[in-house]
């Protein structure tokens, strides 16, 4: 316990957590400013959370790892469960993120009234969800990969690979098969990656299911059932303990 | 005598003859205690050309039939109620029938007949005003009639379903009909034509209804003008009829997965002008449209502001003004024979040199990803992905797949005046 306070004294304090804060604030207050808190408004916010949250957590996880390299050393040589240190460290680097996001959206909202939107509530948790999904894997490639700019390099791609390339995939398969019923497999592929469960998630809150005709109204019967929240939920949680599982116990068996 | 003096000498007749008739004309009252206490007495023992004026109170009767010309008023606070007994309240079977100022409630719902609160058959300058219908099934139904007026009612039924819900106002092979005025609220169809010639509708507000705001059939030479359709059940939808006009008019809040702002279907030959389209799931779905000219209309916050399929031909878009919405076009072929021109789109990112107004660059508002979706639906689930963007913004510079043709080639800087 008191390594995780330690630890996040370490991480408050810096820099990177103030200025992610800070650009979260600028960019829901400039959106909230100029429009009246829209379908089209949370949709642009939306754009860049599920942007921004992705690449800084994996990011800024794989870099802390490797900076504090030192620091857990020291600490191992110390008598406590390398488990506790571990978890030290996830949380240490987790929490603050999930704080700035959390305030640096909610403040902002809070102020225009529009905090207890259904849209604004759900991008807060998926968003909060994302850091921990994303904390988790930039955790265990900060572990397994020794080599800092290595690290950094697969982390980058592994961002990419989310957000732009996973979508892209999709797009070709589903073109590829158009002359069957692809609503259930995309579904499937949907909740398989955590970024565009995430953007479902908040766009069926804004009512751009309507929009989406056919596959909206099945996308929308599937997650409004208490059966795809699980599902949902379910893997947003395995996204999250997968990793944390594995870097765990490549942590607990490291040689350094 | 000449034709030409014949004429006002008979129409000198034809006045003194209604003039005689008025000077015979009788009042009979309709009240609780007085000679009559059903209007359905009252009409009956009636002449042509009395006035049967219903006093305050509630009178639970139906199946009140005019055979003969008649003014049948209601005093404020006069109320016939149908108590839900099987028939239409008042049936119209006779030419210049005026009903006015009474309130009317409670039809009974049958899955049969098409009861309904005033119902008009075969007659001519027949007169509906300012009544209050309730619960009509159908409120005001007119069959085989001509140069009937229909104005400032107020008609409110509270039914859930299409089944057990009739139309607001309902018309079937009738010419020269004008609504005006009315407020139609919680039926079937708000309004509802099938094979009227020259109907005229105006100034109505229709909102709430069930499934269809306005739906006409066959039913050319009708004109809509400054009315409003808002949050029906699926919008508006009108098919099969030549030379329709519509100015002035508002869609908006007609969202839904199987709701339109206006649904065209084999209509040709018409005129949309000056209708204000905002935040309908699809403002304009247009299917077989020919030779329609959409001009001055503005497009505001819709899902699809306008989309047209490959078999709409002839048809001109220009001076609307597109604003903030999901897809401006949308279509399904890449082949358009349709011209967009002059047109104002929040979208486009075009520069204008000699300021003349006119963007320089030519404008495609089919975006790629639209495109995509058309033919293939399921790929809407990327709605609003970095990848999809990405795509788009690469079309757009190097357009290679959208219809090379449904181009605003003189896109407007700024929104035109309406």
């Amino acid at each position: 316990m008191r390594l995780l306070k330690y630890v996040l004294r370490d991480i408050s304090r810096g820099r990177w957590v103030l200025l992610y804060f800070l650009f979260f604030f600028a960019v829901t207050e400039g959106l909230l400013f100029f429009t009246a808190g829209e379908a089209k408004t949370i949709v642009g916010l939306m754009n860049v959370v599920f942007l921004l949250i992705p690449l800084a957590s994996i990011m800024f996880g794989t870099l802390h790892l490797h900076n504090s390299r030192d620091f857990i050393e020291l600490i191992l040589t110390q008598p406590v469960r390398r488990s506790t240190v571990f978890c030290a460290l996830y949380l240490g680097v987790a929490i603050p993120f999930v704080c700035s996001f959390l305030l640096g959206v909610g403040i902002p909202a809070f102020i225009h009234a529009a905090a207890f939107s259904p849209a604004i509530v759900t991008l807060l948790t998926t968003g909060a969800a994302l850091t921990f999904v994303f904390t988790s894997i930039a955790f265990y490639l900060g572990i397994v990969i020794n080599d800092k700019a290595a690290g950094m390099g697969l982390a980058f791609i592994l961002w990419l690979f989310f957000t732009v390339i996973y979508d892209g995939v999709l797009l070709v398969i589903t073109v590829m098969f158009q002359d069957y019923p692809m609503e259930q497999p995309t579904i499937a592929m949907v909740i398989l990656n955590p970024i565009d469960l995430a953007r479902i998630a908040v766009m069926l809150t804004v009512d751009y299911a309507a929009l989406m005709g056919y596959t909206g109204a099945v996308v929308q019967k599937f997650f409004g059932s208490g059966f795809g929240v699980m599902l949902s939920a379910m893997s947003l949680l395995l996204w999250i303990a997968i990793p944390f599982g594995v870097g765990l116990r490549s942590f607990n068996n490291k040689d350094w | 005598m000449a034709l030409s003096t014949m004429i006002p000498t008979m129409m000198l007749a034809a006045t003194l003859m209604v003039l005689v008739s008025m000077a015979n004309a009788e009042t009979i009252k309709v009240s609780k205690n007085g000679r009559f206490t059903s209007v359905r007495q009252a009409v009956s023992s009636s002449q042509r050309g009395d006035v049967v004026l219903v006093e305050p109170g509630v009178f639970i009767e139906s199946n009140i039939v005019i055979k003969h010309p008649l003014e049948l008023r209601g005093r404020k606070g006069a109320v016939i109620d149908g108590n839900n007994t099987p028939g239409t309240l008042i049936s119209v079977e006779s030419d210049s029938v005026l009903i006015s100022d009474l309130e009317l409630r409670n039809v009974a719902v049958s899955y049969v007949d098409d009861n309904a609160a005033i119902k008009i058959i075969n007659s001519k300058h027949c007169e509906v005003l300012r009544c209050r219908i309730l619960n009509g099934f159908f409120a005001i139904y007119l069959s085989n009639s001509e140069h009937c007026r229909v104005a400032d009612n107020i008609l409110k039924a509270d039914k859930d379903f299409e089944m057990n819900s009739g139309n607001g106002i309902h018309c079937w092979t009738s010419k020269d009909v004008y609504v005006s005025g009315n407020i139609i609220e919680g039926h079937r169809d708000g309004i509802y034509f099938e094979f009227m010639n020259r109907g005229t509708v105006v100034g109505n507000t229709i909102r709430n209804n069930i499934r269809y705001g306005l739906h006409f059939m066959f039913s050319d030479s009708c004109s809509y003008n400054k009315n409003r359709f808002i949050h029906n059940g699926a919008g508006v939808a009108v098919m099969f009829t030549h030379y329709v006009q519509m100015m002035d008019n508002t869609f908006a809040n007609n969202w839904g997965p199987t709701s339109y702002g206006l649904l065209l279907k084999e209509i040709s030959d018409s005129h949309l002008s000056g209708n204000v389209f905002d935040r309908n799931s699809i403002a304009i779905h247009a299917e077989g449209a020919a030779r329609i000219l959409l001009e001055h209309n503005v497009f505001r916050n819709n899902g699809y502001a306008l989309r047209l399929l490959g078999n709409c031909v002839e048809t001109t878009v220009r001076d609307n003004t597109f604003e903030g919405n999901s897809f401006d076009v949308t279509t399904n072929s890449v082949n358009s024979q349709n011209t967009f021109i002059n047109n104002y789109w929040s979208s486009y990112v075009g520069y204008d040199l000699n300021k003349d107004g006119i963007g320089d660059v030519p404008f495609h508002p089919v975006r790629l990803y639209s495109l995509l979706v058309e033919q293939v639906p399921s790929s809407v689930i990327l709605m609003h992905t970095p990848f999809v963007n990405i795509l788009d913004l690469a079309e757009r510079v190097l357009p290679t797949v959208t219809p090379e043709t449904l181009v605003d080639s003189k896109p407007r800087m700024s929104v035109p005046k309406q």
